[in-house]
């Protein structure tokens, strides 16, 4: 047991940087009680610490490389640059498809040269294998507003 | 595609990490990784790059894999050796070969051997040295043959002659007692299969055959094997006994009364 408070304190302090997401109910499914078919095994510890070193990294990695390169743009070009640039991805971002199906993002990923390259969230996570979806006429009425 | 980031929890990480603290408590051990305890080493020579490789994949105290490739591909001009988690080595390498496949066909041009480093070294430190994979990359691309070593945490050195692996100091000691700049393929050849036999006989994370792989301006030669440096032995002796070293005394025939009581065929529901 000691052990585990060990690894605790020093992922604990990863968490002083971090920006804590706040979820909606914890895990809860239907009925009020945790989903652990589709969520997985539900814990406090790890919804408030990381359960591993790399997580919250990864979790802000594209957050993170966006930052760098327009601060870098921003310092090369001047202020132009990144705005332009941020302006054509939120209307790269804009381009959807109905709430519930998944969209392709081509304007998106070719803003973001990521159209010429795989990684793991190419073969890892693939929307059309997802076990969930969504209700899709609460959904659409959500976006139009009418819910 | 729609890349969605993986959901809130991670049970993965956690079910390790958990099974890791409680490992005495079960009063069992988890399986170890499967490592490629290795010697693999490069050496650039006249015309090009030399890269070698041993064939013994381990995991624990147990051999795994007898015969392994640990050459890997990644464009037809870069070959790149892995030593470290054979896992690890294996995927990266095809992930950089995918995204160097891909940035070639953009660029229209031949890759290079600094891309490549580029684009491991860059991932390498984007996990931080939990993908434990040590490589040796070498290549001949537009400015002439290059050599990498690629360290599991990220750094890289640019050197004529490199080695990893468990088995690199036995090879290390090979290279700096013969290495010559410029010399002809044959000597460079020699000088690697050497080097690997030392790794070989002198470590026993390293065994088997011994894998080479000669790389110049237009012409890739992938030797596997190179050199079978252990054979298995074969058996001497035989312990099956030929028919006819028991004498037969008697010999009693009984036939078993089986009666077919009912016949009943059952199809298989094939729709």
């Amino acid at each position: 047991m000691s052990h585990q408070i060990e690894n605790s304190r020093g992922l604990r302090s990863q968490l002083k940087d971090s920006v804590p997401v706040a979820g909606l109910c914890p895990q809860a499914g239907p009925y009020g009680v945790q989903d652990t078919l589709r969520r997985g095994f539900s814990s406090v510890k790890n919804e408030l610490l990381p359960s591993h070193p790399l997580e919250l990294s990864e979790k802000n990695f594209q957050l993170n490389q966006d930052k760098l390169n327009f601060t870098t743009l921003r310092n090369i070009q001047g202020l132009h640059a990144p705005l332009k640039l941020q302006m054509e991805y939120r209307a790269a971002r804009q381009i959807q498809r109905l709430p519930f199906l998944p969209s392709s993002n081509l304007a998106l990923d070719t803003l973001r040269g990521t159209d010429e390259t795989i990684g793991f969230e190419d073969i890892l996570n693939d929307p059309a294998q997802c076990e969930l979806m969504g209700e899709p006429h609460i959904m659409t009425e959500y976006k139009l507003g009418l819910l | 595609p729609d890349r969605r980031p993986a959901e809130q929890s991670h049970p993965e990480p956690m079910r390790n990490t958990l099974l890791e603290a409680n490992v005495a408590k079960l009063g069992c051990s988890l399986p170890p990784a499967r490592k490629t305890g290795t010697t693999i080493c490069g050496v650039v020579y006249k015309d090009g790059v030399v890269l070698g490789a041993d064939t013994r994949a381990t995991e624990g105290m147990v051999v795994a894999d007898k015969n392994c490739s640990k050459i890997h591909y990644i464009s037809p001009n870069i070959y790149c050796c892995g030593a470290g988690t054979a896992a690890d080595t294996e995927m990266t390498t095809q992930l950089i070969s995918s995204n160097l496949e891909l940035h070639s066909l953009s660029t229209n041009r031949l890759p290079r051997v600094a891309t490549a480093n580029r684009m491991l070294k860059q991932m390498l430190f984007r996990y931080q040295g939990y993908i434990g994979a040590a490589l040796v990359l070498g290549g001949v691309d537009c400015n002439g043959p290059h050599l990498y070593s690629i360290y599991p945490h990220g750094s890289t050195d640019k050197l004529p002659y490199v080695t990893m692996g468990s088995g690199s100091l036995a090879a290390m000691a090979v290279f700096e007692d013969r290495f010559k700049p410029n010399m002809e393929e044959e000597e460079a050849k020699q000088l690697v299969r050497d080097a690997i036999a030392a790794g070989i006989f002198n470590d026993l994370g390293s065994g088997s055959n011994i894998d080479l792989c000669v790389i110049t301006k237009g012409k890739v030669d992938y030797l596997r094997p190179h050199d079978e440096a252990n054979k298995k032995g074969v058996r001497t002796g035989d312990y099956k006994y030929k028919h006819g070293t028991t004498g037969v005394l008697t010999k009693q025939v009984t036939t078993l009364q089986l009666e077919v009581m009912d016949e009943s065929v059952q199809t298989m529901d094939t729709s």
